[in-house]
């Protein structure tokens, strides 16, 4: 039997594809959604309730990062994020495949929206550290147990810093690897992405390995 | 390897990008949960948490959520 919810979504155009496979409380969700009126309201109000829960349960734990701020009202974050998240979720629902369960992909979205929001703030009134020389103490920073071939890779390293890197992907290495920029702070400061990010910082990655390997030392 | 060492090198095999990692946390996650071989399914995911500390902390959190969850009882 259709319900009304699936007569409408069937109506609207949505993929056969996914609409099948799901457990029965996702369907029910990807229906409700779908849905017109108060029942779509009400799971509205039910979708925001459950990333206010993951938005909260992400502040309680990174809160320890926001020790150094005088003033933070996480509830007023916590909100934040789950309003934002609530739109993404419903911008996206036409990606959901049902490889999880609906409530599991939702949560993600809650708690990516709460963790981005924790690093910016922490990094609010921070310096970031682009300097390219922050390469050069490398060695410094080796631990006193470090053998002699660690010492050497590190030595290596800090010469495929130096001469194997363009200057934004020291830049973006440094910034990720060393100092601990978060890179969703990094991102934001740069204007780009995270995803783009990351990809500078593996092609940095992968060109230190290769400058490595080129002086026949191991990375394993 | 030394921590330094391993944050500029990074995990050095097929790994995920950000967005790829996100699309498919949740799947991830729920079979890390069920005891099924979760990096057979999505290989490069392990690699790129390796790699990645913002996507590492956001995969421990939806374990940490959905495992609480599991043992509450709550769907």
């Amino acid at each position: 039997m259709l319900t009304r919810a699936t007569v409408a979504s069937v109506e609207a155009g949505e993929p056969a594809v996914a609409a099948s496979g799901l457990d029965p409380e996702s369907r029910a969700w990807l229906d409700a959604l779908r849905g017109q009126g108060a029942e779509r309201e009400a799971a509205v109000a039910r979708l925001r309730e459950l990333l206010l829960r993951a938005a909260r349960f992400e502040l309680s734990r990174r809160r320890a990062q926001l020790a150094h701020l005088r003033t933070v009202d996480a509830d007023d974050l916590a909100e934040q994020a789950a309003d934002d998240a609530c739109m993404s979720v419903l911008r996206r629902l036409d990606d959901f495949r049902g490889a999880s369960r609906f409530t599991t992909w939702a949560y993600k979205f809650g708690l990516y929206e709460a963790a981005t929001r924790v690093r910016r703030l922490a990094w609010r009134d921070r310096e970031i550290p682009l300097e390219p020389e922050a390469w050069a103490v490398l060695p410094d920073r080796a631990s006193p147990q470090s053998d002699a071939e660690q010492t050497e890779l590190l030595a290596v390293v800090q010469d495929g810093i130096a001469s194997a890197l363009t200057p934004h992907q020291r830049e973006v290495l440094v910034a990720l690897a060393l100092n601990g920029v978060p890179i969703d702070v990094l991102a934001e400061r740069l204007a780009t992405t995270r995803g783009a990010l990351y990809k500078t910082l593996h092609d940095a990655r992968r060109k230190l390995r290769a400058h490595v390997a080129e002086r026949g030392l191991a990375t394993t | 390897m030394s921590d330094i060492l391993a944050r500029l090198l990074g995990p050095g095999e097929p790994e995920l990008g950000c967005d790829e990692c996100f699309e498919r946390l949740d799947e991830y996650v729920e079979l890390e949960l069920g005891g099924v071989a979760a990096d057979e399914a999505v290989p490069g995911m392990r690699a790129h948490l390796a790699g990645c500390p913002a996507c590492a902390e956001e995969h421990e959190s939806l374990v940490a959520l959905c495992a609480g969850e599991k043992e509450g009882g709550r769907a």
